[in-house]
């Protein structure tokens, strides 16, 4: 009776250990052979908006989709009461940003400040993947910029006179889910310069980070340095922003600190005069609106399946 | 001595049993779907790993959340992001077992009870649902239709867009899986 009993114990036992066994037996032999096989998947996310304040991000729209950028800076915070700190002035830029595929973007805009039309293209070439196997994302920009200011004191100023160039290599990497950081060489002609002091060919090198808190807002800085000597006539400044960040649903609000009235690379980094300690503060906003238009950018391939009804 | 032997025969026979032939694929199809009066809400992942034991009847899924595709880029951006913290918890699974009658050699149709549990967003819950496995040419396919609540795993869906996706998100597998040694 013992032996019988001791039997079917140990059997049962055996029989259960076995089958639990295979329960999770086969999760594992999947997760083994997707660790072999698993590809390579590309960092998304980098940053939320196309606009660290005034740099550029590496972030573009996605194929068919357009990016409607609506950036504003009111007057200097100095201003005093008078002008009531700013805010009676305005300076800003209308922009479009559309994406022709996933990395390759155009854009157009017009700014307030000297009335100048600006356009670009920007291609990211190099895209950072999971797992260190490529440890940053890079884009080339070039951007050309033309002001139509009516300035009757300088009757030779023609077309040729009021355009300016910018060659960027954006280089970014997402560190972790909330710390992005991003520099940028930058190459600039100027066609025109104040005084034969001035080099028309300038080097300067943008940096910019972005620091994300919660899931839906982040705080943002950036820098754009422009080392001495080159336009040596000018008392410029670096421009230096700091801006927070918003997103809701398909738009993303930046509200913006920074020593730069203009908007495009060819005025923040070289008509910069402000200086932050003494209030030379521009306060304003940045806002993006993005429009899928294609079939393609509101489809992205899914197929449509109808819903069982129950 | 003749029990003793009987003994050890069962046992090594319940241990070392003969394991049947296993089904797999490394693209099986799931996606989700969400209606509502304000927006309709699709995903599909092409990219789902999957092995179905017809003989002991078991059978698990596991899939990387950032393979689901949305038809809008953005939403996908705010699913990995703010939903389902793909970053944190980059995979979903599925371990069980199915009730029902299947002969993986004979052609046909055979409608079954899936249960087990089901891990999104590393919370486990157990479901059960009705599904069918179809057996064509050296195919075993493996279908089912569910719902579930995003609530049910943890995944926090703010006030403003609540009304955008409903309650209950329905679900639908498809997995083609082929013999596998």
């Amino acid at each position: 009776m013992n032996q019988k009993q001791l039997v079917i114990i140990v059997l049962s036992c055996i029989f259960s250990i076995s089958s639990e066994a295979q329960d999770t037996s086969l999760l594992n032999m999947l997760n083994d052979s997707m660790a072999i096989h698993e590809k390579p998947f590309y960092t998304t996310g980098t940053f939320k908006a196309m606009y660290i304040v005034n740099m550029q991000t590496i972030e573009a729209p996605a194929a068919g989709a357009l990016n409607v950028e609506i950036q504003h800076r009111f007057g200097k915070i100095n201003s005093g009461i008078y002008d009531f700190f700013g805010l009676d002035n305005a300076s800003w830029r209308l922009g479009l940003d559309y994406g022709i595929t996933n990395d390759l973007a155009i854009g157009v805009g017009r700014s307030s400040f000297e009335k100048t039309y600006d356009g670009y293209i920007k291609w990211k070439f190099i895209k950072q993947s999971e797992g260190n196997r490529m440890p940053i994302t890079v884009s080339i920009l070039g951007t050309i910029s033309n002001y139509t200011l009516e300035e009757t004191d300088k009757p030779y100023l023609n077309a040729a006179y009021r355009t300016a160039y910018t060659t960027q290599l954006l280089i970014a990497r997402k560190f972790s889910r909330s710390l992005s950081i991003e520099v940028a060489p930058t190459y600039l002609h100027l066609n025109l310069v104040p005084t034969t002091q001035d080099k028309n060919d300038l080097f300067a090198l943008c940096s910019g980070l972005r620091f994300k808190f919660n899931k839906r807002m982040s705080i943002n800085a950036e820098y754009d340095w422009l080392p001495e000597g080159q336009l040596a006539s000018q008392p410029l400044q670096n421009s230096f922003s700091l801006g927070w960040d918003i997103e809701t649903g398909g738009h993303v609000f930046q509200l913006v600190f920074s020593n730069s009235q203009g908007m495009i690379p060819t005025q923040y980094i070289t008509q910069t005069a402000g200086k932050w300690t003494e209030g030379d503060i521009y306060f304003g906003f940045n806002i993006s609106r993005n429009f899928n238009l294609t079939r393609k950018a509101k489809t992205n391939g899914v197929r449509s399946y109808q819903v069982p009804v129950r | 001595m003749k029990k003793g032997a009987l003994f050890v025969f069962f046992s090594l026979a319940i241990i070392f049993r003969a394991d049947g032939q296993l089904f797999m694929t490394r693209n099986g199809f799931i996606g989700f779907y969400s209606k509502t009066s304000m927006e309709d809400i699709e995903a599909e992942n092409n990219q789902v790993y999957a092995v179905i034991d017809p003989v002991k009847k078991n059978l698990a899924f596991t899939l990387l959340m950032k393979g689901f595709i949305f038809r809008k880029e953005l939403m996908q951006t705010h699913f990995n992001e703010n939903y389902v913290e793909s970053d944190k918890y980059p995979k979903a699974s599925f371990s069980g077992t199915f009730s029902g009658e299947l002969s993986p050699e004979k052609k046909g149709s055979y409608p079954v009870t899936v249960k087990g549990n089901l891990t999104i967003h590393n919370v486990t819950r157990s479901i059960e649902a009705p599904g069918k496995f179809d057996v064509t040419d050296g195919k075993l396919t493996g279908s089912a239709d569910f719902t579930v609540k995003p609530e049910d795993f943890d995944i926090r869906i703010p006030s403003i867009v609540r009304d955008k996706i409903s309650e209950l998100i329905t679900i639908h597998v498809k997995v083609e899986c082929i013999p596998t040694k």
